[in-house]
């Protein structure tokens, strides 16, 4: 045993024991809770990075729970996939969190406890071989998540969490029913032996099959917010504290992940009777979820809803591109996605400051005050601005770019087109009208002296986020390399079978 | 047997369905709990009927039911419990934040001429 054949279970382990020693320290000052969550925040990014480096050359790490060997036993699996998604939430979650313990984590108890949880959640669902599994990873998430968007409690947010945990009960009830149902046909809930199963289901059974299949995919479209099933996002994304929705930012993308995994392994070229399942729904789809959410940027009232419909919108781009379900289409998604998510919660942290410099006026879309370090301010919602259009140099450009690219053979080809380019100069209009509202259209009847400018510990998290997306441009040809790899791999599923099963070619 | 089963699942269902499709939180909370009986019970025959034979080796044993699915609906049974008491007590909070037991916290006579 080398150390490395522990390594996989520990992004799952740290955060869990984290949140529970965090649960023991309630009692202690704030500054140490803030330390120790912090601190085992970033050590996420030390791991995620090995994860990384051990899964870049194709390998799986496959991680045997109690040492029973699958299918029997449950399997935590590290490929390139789950490795570039564990390294987004620690990145995303770190600068989170320093966004947070500048005071929103005093609103309501045990801020950081969820906080925890909520990653534990996150990286558990990345992790797991195990249909069963994904669904009690699921219900982490999901459970933390209630708790983090009630934090600090208000009419709205209560309301919007009302809604936002109803739906989700009824969609991990789907949940059960299709894992039910594929346990009930093929005898297995391992991804990887599920995939063998399927691939040779008898034509009794089909209909059963693909019910199933069509049944999880709609869980996960709830999860992703995919259209029609987004409704919910909006409101919650907008009225939740901000640390909390810049962090959520990674939570549509919890349902993206699972698409691209369960529908690439189980239901991809190598099914047989239940291959490409989900060919006649998810490109189609995410054309309409990227128009609507690009739409309801224009319409919206507040700066905070604004940037809530713009992850809608891009996670209409991010299935488009897993829908059009080539190599180049999935590598584009996966270079796309850490920069959605980095952008999103960039610009819901930068909504929280322009808000309180704002004073009464928060971040309403309408003639306020002159807001003080308005330079600082608007330079970074300028940049951000920049990075979620999609416009040259930062990495939403190379993303779109990559996606049009792809697009080019698909049959889909002008609808991808059109629509992609229609909705990125819908979305420059709206936040070029966001921008000249906040910044510009300024009136002095107020007294300067009743605004605080935002301080540089408050600009730093969001300026790191920007940073990082500035990296993903630097660094563009190796990511996207890796990107490019990722998708090979994942278009390869019988690799993975065999990395778990044990079995050799 | 599997007719009688199937009829429990589904009129369970329909019912949770129905329930969870009311105005008023609480039809939603009871739908929500009907919802996760009848996939439990789902779950739970997912490893087909069997009566009177135990789920873990023994000796005297003539034949074994699947003890997987029993283990899952522990498991399920336990989420959706702790799920249940989160969103009770969430309604109740709504209840007192918005001054009425409408899910979109409208008033009554105004829910109902919509």
């Amino acid at each position: 045993m080398n150390g490395l054949a522990h390594l996989p279970i520990l992004p799952v382990l740290l955060p869990l024991i984290t949140g529970i020693v965090l649960l023991g320290l309630r009692g202690r000052s704030l500054a140490v809770q803030r330390g120790v969550s912090l601190v085992a925040a970033l050590a996420l990014i030390p791991l995620a990075i090995a994860l990384l480096q051990a899964a870049a050359d194709g390998t799986h790490l496959v991680y045997a729970l109690g040492n029973w060997a699958a299918p029997y036993g449950i399997v935590l699996v590290v490929d390139r996939l789950a490795a570039w998604m564990l390294l987004t939430t620690a990145l995303l979650a770190v600068f989170a969190l320093l966004y947070a313990i500048r005071g929103s984590d005093t609103q309501g108890r045990h801020f950081h406890v969820l906080f925890q949880l909520q990653l534990f959640g996150l990286n558990g669902a990345f992790l797991t071989g195990d249909l069963f599994n994904l669904f009690v990873f699921f219900e982490i998430l999901l459970l933390a998540s209630y708790g983090l968007l009630l934090h600090g409690g208000g009419r709205l947010r209560v309301k919007a969490g009302l809604h936002f945990v109803v739906i989700n009960l009824v969609g991990s009830t789907l949940f059960l029913f299709a894992v039910g149902t594929l346990y009930g046909v093929t005898g297995t809930l391992n991804m990887a032996d599920l995939a063998v199963k399927l691939a040779a289901t008898p034509p009794d059974n089909l209909a059963l099959v693909q019910s199933a299949g069509l049944l999880l995919f709609a869980v996960f479209a709830l999860k992703a917010a995919l259209l029609p099933l987004y409704l919910w996002l909006p409101a919650a994304y907008a009225h939740t504290s901000v640390p909390v929705a810049a962090l959520f930012a990674i939570m549509t993308k919890v349902g993206a992940y699972c698409i691209l995994r369960v529908y690439t392994l189980m239901f991809g070229d190598d099914a047989g009777p239940v291959a490409h399942l989900l060919d006649p729904w998810l490109a189609p789809l995410a054309l309409a979820t990227l128009t609507l959410g690009m739409l309801g940027a224009v319409a919206s009232t507040t700066l905070q809803q604004q940037a809530a419909y713009l992850v809608v919108a891009s996670i209409g781009s991010l299935l488009l591109a897993f829908g059009l379900g080539s190599t180049d289409a999935i590598a584009a998604g996966l270079y796309y996605l850490p920069h959605s998510v980095f952008a999103a919660a960039a610009l819901f942290l930068l909504a929280d400051a322009i808000s309180r410099a704002r004073g009464e006026f928060a971040d309403r879309f309408e003639s306020g005050p002159e807001m003080p370090g308005a330079r600082v301010l608007g330079g970074l919602f300028f940049v951000a601005a920049v990075a979620i259009v999609g416009l040259p140099p930062l990495s939403g450009f190379l993303g779109k770019f990559m996606l049009l690219k792809a697009a080019l053979d698909s049959p889909l080809m002008p609808w991808v087109w059109s629509i992609v380019l229609l909705t990125g100069l819908m979305g420059m209009i709206a936040l070029a009208r966001s921008g000249s509202l906040l910044f510009y259209r300024t009136h002095t009847s107020h007294d300067p002296a009743t605004l605080t400018a935002p301080t540089a510990a408050a600009l730093a998290p969001v300026a790191g986020l920007l940073l990082l997306i500035a990296g993903l441009v630097v660094w563009a040809g190796p990511l996207s390399g890796y990107a490019q790899a990722t998708a090979a791999q994942l278009l390869q599923p019988q690799q993975y079978i065999e990395a778990v099963l044990g079995t050799t070619p | 047997m599997e007719i009688l089963i199937a009829l429990v699942i589904g009129v369970l269902t329909a019912g949770g369905v129905f329930l969870a499709l009311r105005g008023q939180t609480f039809p939603v909370v009871l739908g929500l709990t009907l919802m996760s009986y009848a996939v439990n019970l789902f779950l739970f025959v997912m490893g087909r009927l069997a009566i009177g034979v135990p789920p873990v080796i023994s000796a005297a044993a003539e034949g074994y039911t699947d003890p997987l699915p029993q283990a899952l609906v522990l498991t399920a049974i336990v989420i959706s419990f702790g799920m249940t008491a989160f969103v009770i007590v969430l309604a109740l909070k709504a209840r007192a934040e918005l001054g009425n037991d409408h899910v979109d916290g409208h008033h009554h006579h105004e829910a109902r001429h919509r």
